[in-house]
């Protein structure tokens, strides 16, 4: 089987999609989603466990040898962040099932779940193939099952946020489509391997130089980069807590991965430095940066300040990859990591409140933090982990990015980091505040700490908040590896 | 017990008596036991620990490497063990004094409160204790966090005001500036360890060097250097325990006290005095020990009054620290102590007047003196010790500041330093005058006012009683400021 693995972690949830959609029950439908979820889990720590110590796989789709038949190619990158997906979904889906069953009507919970099963063959699959054109293939998969999560949303705004997600999402994807249609037109080939020996000849040619400006705004789009973000604050807003907990940890980090193989792999090192695109990416990441902090600070919904959150965060990684630098690619993906587990475990917290109050706009939270002290500890530790305190994952996440500046002497990126740091210090503690020191608003019923099985599954991700904070052998040194495979983009 | 154990049982302590007191929350004497017993082991521990690095063992301890070649550890170095000397036991001291405080005055929440002290507590063991720029880095920061519940204790518009000035200008200077100095050094240097003779001499151009010690100087905002002094005021909306010794000890002597290790260990005192780094820096801190008098000088409200004597007190120590001169260095490692009981003995007394008598302004207290006789003969020790007059402890500090400041050559910062004193008296000696000699404005006698709770008054005279120990004693805290500084 262990030469299966890249395989089965795209298939396994492919297949039990439709069966769980067909399952007449909601709690049957779940059981079969999380052990299909734990499953992908434990096979992708298992890859990146085989990739550590015996090197980058290359399975051949159907026995079709590569560039004509499909390759599934696996190195640090890739395994890291399938586990990344992978494991996010394991602790998220013992969450959902009281929380879905809140959020969602009896009758669709099956759909519910199958969908969420979409999701992760689409987002597994980005990371697991080799192909470009098969990343098109995964990424519409994950999208269009994210579309339907996110409609699922209670407040009838879901289906706008859907719908803007979806015409998003399609230019996104589109562009892709035709930037991978334009590099196909000009070397034959789709195959990621094939095309870093093929495209240096032909990197003159306007035709790829256009190609490759329409795969980097296709991503960035659907990365949500500074000015493309627009869908991200109401698709997280809108959707069931389970699916904005799922994506916010998720979908975003896969596009960045993508992001980071194109430039890495697919086009030859240094290649982005012959174009605006890695001015561009520092532009937007600061401007991003600074202008969604500072929009984070005035959301009255927490999910939206959160959201908000998430397009700042997102700044950050996009900081690393302009940086063109191994140090910069490695705290690009140190903070694809920590971010992951930072807005996992808060928007996981405030579903904690939605489950108990059915609501989350800041002046309906005041005094919450006294009923439910453990999910208020849960925001507060979270929170902590967002602007970076140490101890902290996202601690680990500022030094490697501010050294990674410093190396470059990007002044204004060091300061903007720091300034980045203490705008989360000012919407953080604005929550806090809500949370804890203004007075109970009267709703006539005593609310209660939320159930222990939402609290598990968060407090998880807290300690691995802790615990990435202090001990970094996983993270930093699989950043490392695989940011020596993306060759920091310099030639 | 081997010295790496009781090291980790310093820190662990009272982290445990955190715990134990969520735990025993139901019960307040057996709570206020838990405070009482963690507070009196660590004090007897740090003793021990104090007496054996004084026979000459050293030791350290790795716990984990969240960076490479940057661990989480601990040693025990001059500075730090004086350090967590003064704050073990004082902390015991304070236990005794804030259950009567807390009980006297009817306080909300007394079990958050006794449990973020502990915390607060165990964080200022870890600074004390860090053996490199990351660690005492992780442990400032969780001061500050463990500190702001203290702050906002009272849960009113002010205290959540003075909280947000609180954690703003504390967290914003250290996230801002001070973790950019750190990095800066990292990068510089590749190493954040603390080191005898500094780390940076022949790494860094000596131009940049003051811009590099400016990111410290500003960024350790705990030191409450002006003009990022207004978090310290702001505290004082605090149960007034929390103001004595986390804001006249803990807390604002961790700040000093990084900046001391900076200045010794990441700087070195021999590159600062050859390249002149702190040349210009140095009257930054000079007009802060003037200006903050000044300001003290208006301020009616007692505990404000405190507060900025405090901002200038502290400049002292900077003052002493950027001298980088032995002389200068030993003063400012001095006045760590010193200050510290002379200041906490200040607020007790401030603190026992508020429960007994509700007044919180200097011009209310005119002839309170006779009713509380014990409190504002403590308060006056504390004032004479503040100002470094014999046969109190403070002269010791004040001593060896001025003679760095001779020693250096720099006679106008000793005129400062003289100006300050001047100015100490004229803010502060007023206030046990006023008491004992003036008559209340209404011309009446108190005679429903009575001292504060017995373990009150007892705290107030154990940190006074220190005070005068202290000039005829100093040896303990002489020896650990000579070795910090090398040498003895």
């Amino acid at each position: 089987m262990e030469d299966h693995i890249s395989l089965l972690l795209v298939v396994v949830p492919l297949i039990a999609a439709p069966v769980v959609a067909v399952l007449p029950r909601g709690r049957s439908a779940w059981a079969v989603a999380f052990i299909v979820a734990a499953a992908c889990a434990v096979l992708a720590g298992m890859q990146l466990w085989a990739v550590l110590t015996e090197g980058a796989i290359s399975y051949e789709l159907g026995g079709w040898a590569p560039p004509w038949g499909i390759e599934y190619r696996i190195d640090a990158v890739n395994a890291f962040v399938a586990l990344i997906v992978a494991a996010i979904a394991a602790i998220t889906l013992p969450y959902a099932l009281l929380s879905v069953e809140r959020e969602i009507p009896e009758e669709k919970i099956p759909l519910f779940y199958s969908a969420m099963l979409l999701c992760l063959t689409g987002l597994l699959g980005i990371t697991q193939t080799g192909d470009i054109f098969n990343v098109f293939v995964f990424l519409e998969i994950s999208s269009l099952a994210s579309y339907a999560l996110i409609s699922l949303g209670r407040d009838r705004q879901a289906f706008t946020a859907a719908y803007q997600y979806l015409i998003m999402g399609t230019i996104g994807a589109t562009f892709y489509l035709i930037g991978v249609g334009l590099i196909y037109s000009q070397t034959g080939s789709l195959n990621m391997q094939d095309l870093a020996t093929l495209l240096p000849g032909v990197l003159h040619l306007k035709t790829v130089e256009t190609g490759f400006a329409f795969i980097m705004i296709g991503i960035a789009l659907k990365l949500a980069l500074f000015p493309l973000h627009l869908w991200l604050p109401n698709a997280y807003t809108y959707a069931p807590s389970v699916v904005t907990v799922f994506l916010a940890a998720t979908a975003t980090k896969v596009a960045v991965y993508v992001m980071l193989r194109i430039l890495g792999t697919v086009f030859p090192q240094g290649f982005a430095l012959t174009t605006p695109a890695d001015e561009l990416f520092i532009v937007a990441g600061i401007a991003g940066i600074v202008i969604a902090s500072v929009y984070a600070i005035y959301q009255q919904n927490v999910k939206r300040l959160l959201a908000y959150s998430s397009v700042a965060q997102v700044g950050y990684m996009a900081l690393g990859i302009g940086f063109a630098s191994a140090a910069g690619v490695t705290a690009a993906l140190v903070h694809l990591f920590n971010h992951a587990l930072m807005k996992g475990a808060l928007f996981m917290a405030v579903g904690a409140i939605i489950y108990r109050i059915g609501a989350c706009r800041m002046d309906q939270i005041h005094g919450l933090g006294r009923a439910m002290p453990w999910t208020f500890g849960a925001i507060v530790i979270g929170g902590l982990s967002l602007v970076g305190v140490p101890g902290t994952a996202g601690f680990i996440s500022k030094w490697y990015l501010v050294v990674a500046a410093l190396e470059q002497e990007a002044w204004i990126s060091v300061a903007v980091i720091l300034m980045g740091s203490l705008l989360a210090v000012v919407y953080v503690g604005k929550l806090i505040e809500a949370l804890y020191f203004k007075p109970v608003t009267d709703t006539g019923t005593a609310v209660s700490e939320a159930p222990l099985l939402l609290l598990v599954p968060t407090w998880g991700l807290v300690f691995a908040n802790v615990y990435f904070g202090l001990n970094t052998d996983l993270t930093v040194g699989v950043a490392e590896k695989a940011a020596a495979i993306l060759g920091g983009m310099k030639p | 017990m081997s010295a790496e154990t009781l090291l980790l049982t310093i820190l662990l302590l009272p982290l445990a008596g955190a715990v134990g007191i969520v735990i025993t929350r139901h019960n307040p004497n057996v709570r206020e036991a838990v405070t009482l017993l963690s507070a009196a082991l660590v004090a007897v521990l740090v003793v021990m620990l104090a007496a054996r690095f004084l026979d000459g063992e050293a030791f350290a301890l790795t716990l984990i490497e969240p960076l490479p070649g940057i661990a989480i550890a601990f040693e025990i170095e001059a500075l730090g063990m004086l350090f967590a000397l003064v704050a073990g036991l004082l902390w015991v001291v304070t236990s005794v004094y804030s259950i009567g405080y807390m009980r006297g005055h009817n306080e909300q929440n007394q079990t958050r409160f006794f449990a973020a002290f502990a915390v607060s507590i165990a964080a200022t063991m870890g600074i004390a204790f860090s053996a490199n720029l990351l660690t005492l880095f992780l442990f400032y920061e969780l001061l500050t966090l463990a500190t702001y519940p203290l702050v906002t204790h009272a849960g009113t518009p002010a205290a959540k005001q003075g909280g947000r000035t609180y954690l703003g200008i504390l967290l914003g200077t250290s996230i801002g500036l001070f973790l950019l100095g750190i990095l800066v050094t990292w990068s510089l240097t590749g190493r954040v360890d603390f080191q005898a003779g500094g780390i940076l001499s022949g790494h860094v151009d000596p131009a940049w060097a003051g811009l590099l010690y400016a990111l410290f100087l500003f960024g350790i905002g705990k030191a409450a250097v002006m003009p990022f002094h207004r978090w310290l005021p702001a505290a004082m909306v605090a149960p007034t325990p929390v103001s004595a010794l986390l804001h006249a000890v803990a807390v604002v002597k961790a700040g000093v006290f990084t900046l001391l290790k900076v200045t010794l260990y990441i700087f070195g005192g021999e590159f600062i005095l050859s390249n002149d780094v702190t040349g210009g820096l140095i009257w930054v801190v000079a007009a802060t020990i003037l200006i903050a008098s000044l300001v003290a000088m208006t301020k009616d409200n007692l505990k404000a009054r405190l507060a900025y004597s405090t901002v200038s007190q502290l400049s002292y120590i900077a003052l002493g620290a950027m001298l980088a001169s032995k002389a200068g260095l030993i003063g400012a490692s001095m006045h760590i102590a010193m200050h510290a009981f002379a200041k906490i003995t200040l607020f007790f007394a401030a603190g026992a007047i508020f429960v007994a008598s509700h007044k919180k302004q200097v011009s209310e207290l005119n002839g309170l003196g006779r009713a509380m006789p014990v409190t504002f003969a403590a308060f006056f020790i504390g004032t004479l010790s503040i100002i470094g007059l014999p046969p109190f402890g403070g002269m010791w500090s004040k001593w060896y500041l001025a003679l760095g400041a001779v020693e250096t050559a720099q006679l106008l910062l000793l005129a400062v330093l003289m100006i300050s004193s001047l100015l100490n008296i004229m803010y502060l000696l007023p206030i046990p005058i006023r008491a004992f000699f003036s008559k209340p404005a209404s011309g009446e006698h108190y005679t429903e006012i009575a001292e504060a709770p017995k373990s009150m008054l007892l705290a107030m005279v154990v940190t006074s009683s220190a005070c005068v120990i202290l000039f005829f004693y100093p040896d303990p805290f002489y020896r650990l400021a000579g070795l910090a500084v090398g040498g003895n």
